[in-house]
């Protein structure tokens, strides 16, 4: 009950700063940055796999977002708005930085790993303690920077930004089941691509982990 | 249910989105295919590690120099608008 009101709080008072930063209240919309600031600087970061052009991104989102809040009819939440523009800067900046005009999230992308797993090895429990901090953010970023950017930025959002289907769907512009086959394509070529790292030792592995 | 069938509806079954029918039909299938067992597991464990993690988070030196230029432009950009 207390987690449903405190959501309802926080969508009415960000509604309220919409409406005041469309009527130019700049500190209003001050306040919708530093909340979604951080989120939006990993989604671009994700989407893009450069920093420069992540921080690029954080603020011409941001900037669309002020000068167009007209345009925001308040139909969706103001955050999956604002997703919604920084996804399509995101793909902006890698499609000029691979000189790549192919990279589209409409494209079904098939690959050679498709959704039938080939292997099959129990994870040691807690596999996320078996490396340091800093040599698992390694692991987890160059796992997913593996995946074709339409499968990465489905899971980005629903998974890690914890955006529901419906809401990833809207921010994308894809349909419900479009959103659901990416999200399983992705979310079982990440558990394939960290066996290497995570599956239990076998009788002669040694104490040596993937990588070694 | 094979395990085809399965793999279809384990987005659905991780994220609780499922009718009760379906759900239990997985579960069974879960009881004696130990291939289906691992794998349900390590997604679901995939799905925690990444949500999780502390990927690109923003430090806070940057994050105060990014929302100083965003409100610049900001102000600048309102400023234009109403000449």
């Amino acid at each position: 009950m207390h987690v449903i009101q405190s959501k309802l709080n926080e969508a009415s008072d960000e509604l309220a700063l919409v409406r005041a930063a469309k009527q130019g209240d700049v500190s209003a919309f001050e306040q919708l940055v530093k909340r979604y600031d951080r989120n939006i600087f990993r989604i671009a970061n994700h989407i893009t796999q450069n920093r420069e052009d992540a921080e690029d991104v954080v603020q011409e989102a941001f900037l669309k977002a002020f000068q167009n809040l007209e345009q925001f009819q308040g139909n969706s939440k103001f955050y999956t708005w604002l997703v919604r523009i920084a996804v399509n800067e995101s793909l902006m900046k890698l499609r000029r930085r691979r000189s790549d005009r192919t990279v589209s999230l409409d494209q079904e992308v098939e690959t050679e790993e498709d959704t039938m797993p080939r292997e099959v090895a129990d994870w040691a429990p807690n596999p996320e303690q078996l490396y340091r901090q800093g040599e698992l953010n390694e692991i987890l970023t160059k796992t997913i920077n593996g995946l074709p950017p339409s499968f990465r930025t489905v899971f980005v959002l629903r998974d890690i930004e914890g955006l529901s289907t419906e809401e990833t769907a809207e921010a994308l512009d894809l349909s419900v089941p479009a959103v659901k086959s990416r999200l399983l394509r992705a979310r079982l070529q990440l558990r394939e691509r960290l066996n290497k790292y995570f599956r239990k030792p076998r009788p002669g592995d040694g104490r040596l982990k993937a990588g070694d | 249910m094979t395990c085809a069938d399965f793999l279809k509806e384990l987005t659905d079954y991780l994220d609780e989105t499922i009718d009760a029918v379906t759900r239990a039909e997985l579960e069974d299938h879960l009881i004696w295919c130990h291939n289906c067992y691992v794998i349900c597991n390590t997604t679901k464990k995939t799905i925690e590690i990444y949500r999780g993690s502390q990927l690109y988070e923003l430090p806070p030196s940057l994050r105060s120099r990014l929302e100083s230029a965003i409100m610049s432009k900001c102000k600048s950009s309102s400023k234009k608008s109403k000449t």
